[in-house]
């Protein structure tokens, strides 16, 4: 089984790059063959992914989500299929390359993590762990497409406002549409976000006794849970759109790393775990 | 015609800044600068081009007289000094002229090189050259030939194929901040051709409705009617900026029309939607600190222009190609122009009848053996003198003053030419 699971992982990180490489010539020779091949590597990627996730699970007996490298993989995956379901139902121009090469990083950061299987400790032991970890990590997924879109739309926003027209320009999908992206992101991301959050808080009820015990985790999970929370309302009551929107997005993804690995690293608390 | 010359005078976007340009802007039509143009003495045909970026004129010269001070006074009136002028002012004569003519027709001298809409220009203001009057039989075969490079250089290069006008670039940009521009909401300010041209291209990407501001609403109503939109008069304009998308601004006012704080204003209500305005103005409409606005985006003539840099590279390797079509039609061009004077058609003539009595006569001595030395001597200066005969009232036609005093030595250098067959087809005909 370990070996087994050892190679998924290595075809994930080699698929992952080749199609991470196949975007990148894509976005340079905008040839619309490459760009169909390289989707069609992603799905395979992303299949490769899921694969692992499952050989993991029968690997470490659990939901493969406890570790610094178990939870990144997981977000590479949720990423992977978030960025895949909403390029279901809309283009956005180029935006793959951005979301792949993330995709890759993130796969590539879980490769250096240590992969060693940790016992899982008694609290965790609960069918909550994969409802909480994974609801809260597919919120993540959808939270970095909207950071993707973010910094396109600034980049894009830069252009057309100082009116110099660099070589991303022709490459980079409209405001409007990096825009929608934005929006339908943070909606579905933020609906996620609370029902992790929400799982849990009944979760640690169970497990502790109390809803909250303001762990450093839970902090920062409520602080992240605000600046969306702001962000949205702002969006839907006053218009909190276009740039401030996408600066809004890419503070909040900050907020989701410190919260990922900030926290873990430098605050520690209940929910840090093996990693 | 010895010694006439062709003269091109102008200037265009490159040499000369919006703010003299505008002083000559010939805004009220053709008629009147065509018929004063027509008074200048020395001036036998003329042709008077008026676009946005340019103003260009064509004068074929009397031999021998200086009109140059003249026509620049003409152009720019009292109001610019002369020695300014010069400054601004191009000048070419004869072959510089007909290639920078060419050069023009061909979209090559234009601001976005391989738009089309000159040669349309170029077409229209010809015909009103010629409904006045003001061209003759060079200038009529000088146009023709022009718009013929035209064609020739949009067909054999590829300089049309991205070639984008103005308007094509704010569709370009549109699209760049809204994506699909179905159901955006359109403003046009002043009624110009320029905004009626950006509102067609806008309209042919699915915008949803156009709105029309003027001030007078009668001419607001007929281009409302045109797009199937609606007028609304100045005073309406910032109330009308919380519906709408894009606004293209053109009134010839001499102030701004729409502030910052009109649009900051309107800002909340727009619930941050974004705003493109273009501004096409000269001088601005649009106050530019727009720009500083979130969510608003303000591109006048001049950005325009810029944007459509960005496709500048692939075109300029068409436009090599077509500069050097451009410079062989001019060549052909000179060739035939040459044809069309006095001296070289007098030797065309006689070497065409030399040749006929030369071939004529060999052929006939050749059939007979029997004429000996001085006899063929006698035949052969016969026949020189038949030919020279003939060739004599044709010759001292063509060298004759005419009656009127006016030099028409061109048409009857063009009736010789036709009559004797003399143009061996190389200019196309």
């Amino acid at each position: 089984m370990n070996e087994i699971s050892d190679l998924l992982f290595l075809s994930v990180l080699g698929v992952t790059f080749i199609a991470g490489a196949a975007y990148l010539v894509f976005f340079f020779s905008q040839n619309i063959q490459v760009r169909k091949i390289a989707r069609m590597i992603l799905v395979v990627s992303g299949i490769l992914q899921t694969l692992y996730i499952v050989s993991r699970y029968m690997l470490v007996g659990h939901t493969p989500i406890t570790s610094q490298h178990e939870a990144v993989v997981f977000f590479a995956w949720s990423t992977t299929w978030a960025y895949l379901s909403f390029r279901w139902r809309y283009t956005v121009k180029n935006f793959g390359t951005l979301v792949t090469i993330l995709i890759f990083s993130l796969l590539l950061i879980s490769s250096v993590s240590s992969r060693d299987i940790t016992p899982l400790v008694p609290a965790l032991q609960s069918w909550w762990l994969p409802v909480h970890a994974g609801v809260s990590i597919i919120a993540y997924g959808f939270l970095s497409l909207a950071f993707c879109g973010g910094i396109m739309y600034l980049l894009q926003e830069r252009e057309l406002k100082s009116k110099r027209f660099g070589y991303f320009f022709s490459r980079f999908p409209s405001l409007e549409s990096l825009d929608q992206l934005n929006s339908h992101c943070l909606t579905t991301g933020f609906v996620f976000l609370t029902l992790g959050i929400v799982t849990g808080s009944i979760w640690a009820r169970q497990a502790w006794g109390t809803y909250w015990q303001w762990d450093p985790k839970e902090t920062w999970s409520l602080i992240t849970w605000f600046i969306y929370l702001v962000q949205i309302h702002q969006r839907f009551t006053v218009g909190w759109r276009g740039k401030r929107g996408a600066v809004m997005a890419i503070v909040g993804f900050a907020a989701v790393i410190f919260t990922l690995w900030g926290v873990t690293y430098l605050l520690g608390g209940a929910h840090s775990y093996a990693g | 015609m010895p010694g006439e010359k062709i003269l091109l005078l102008g200037v265009n976007h490159k040499t000369t800044p919006i703010e003299i340009r505008e002083k000559m802007a010939l805004s009220d039509g053709y008629e009147e600068p065509l018929t004063a143009l027509k008074k200048i003495p020395g001036c036998r045909e003329c042709y008077l081009l008026s676009t946005c970026n340019r103003v260009e004129l064509l004068v074929v010269v009397e031999p021998h007289v200086e009109v140059e001070e003249e026509i620049i006074t003409f152009l720019f009136g009292a109001r610019v000094s002369p020695e300014e002028c010069r400054q601004y002012l191009y000048i070419h004569y004869d072959e510089d002229a007909v290639h920078h003519l060419f050069m023009v027709a061909a979209s090559l001298d234009s601001m976005v090189v391989g738009e089309a809409q000159i040669l349309g220009q170029l077409k229209e203001a010809y015909r009103y050259a010629a409904q006045f009057d003001c061209t003759g039989p060079l200038l009529n075969k000088f146009l023709h030939k022009s718009f013929s490079v035209a064609k020739r250089v949009r067909t054999e290069t590829g300089i049309g194929s991205s070639a984008v006008s103005i308007s094509y670039a704010a569709v370009q940009l549109a699209e760049k901040i809204f994506g699909n521009l179905r159901g955006k909401k359109v403003m046009l300010i002043g009624a110009g051709e320029m905004a009626e041209l950006a509102a067609e291209h806008l309209v042919g990407q699915g915008v949803a409705s156009v709105v029309v501001a003027n001030r007078t609403l009668e001419r607001a109503l007929d281009l409302a009617k045109k797009f199937n939109g609606s007028a609304v008069s100045m005073d309406e304009l910032v109330q009308q900026l919380e519906q709408v998308d894009i606004v293209i601004s053109s009134t010839g006012a001499t102030g701004l029309i729409i502030h910052k704080q009109d649009v900051k204003s309107v800002m909340r209500a727009r619930r941050n939607k974004p705003i493109f305005f273009i501004d096409i103005a000269v001088p601005r409409d649009l106050d530019p600190k727009l720009i500083d606005i979130d969510n608003v985006y303000l591109y006048d003539i001049d950005d325009l222009s810029s944007v459509v840099e960005i496709n500048k590279y692939e075109r300029d390797k068409e436009a090599v190609k077509a500069v050097r079509i451009v410079d062989e039609e001019t060549l052909k061009f000179r060739k035939w122009y040459q044809g069309m004077a006095v001296t070289p058609t007098i030797r065309d003539l006689r070497a065409k009848v030399d040749a006929i009595s030369r071939l004529e006569l060999d052929r006939s001595l050749a059939r007979m053996p029997h004429v000996n030395g001085a006899d063929r001597k006698a035949l052969e200066k016969m026949v020189g003198a038949i030919s020279s005969r003939i060739l004599h009232d044709p010759l001292n036609y063509l060298k004759s003053e005419s009656c009127t005093g006016r030099d028409n030595s061109d048409m009857k250098v063009e009736i010789i030419r036709s009559l004797f067959r003399l143009d061996n087809g190389d200019d196309g005909k």
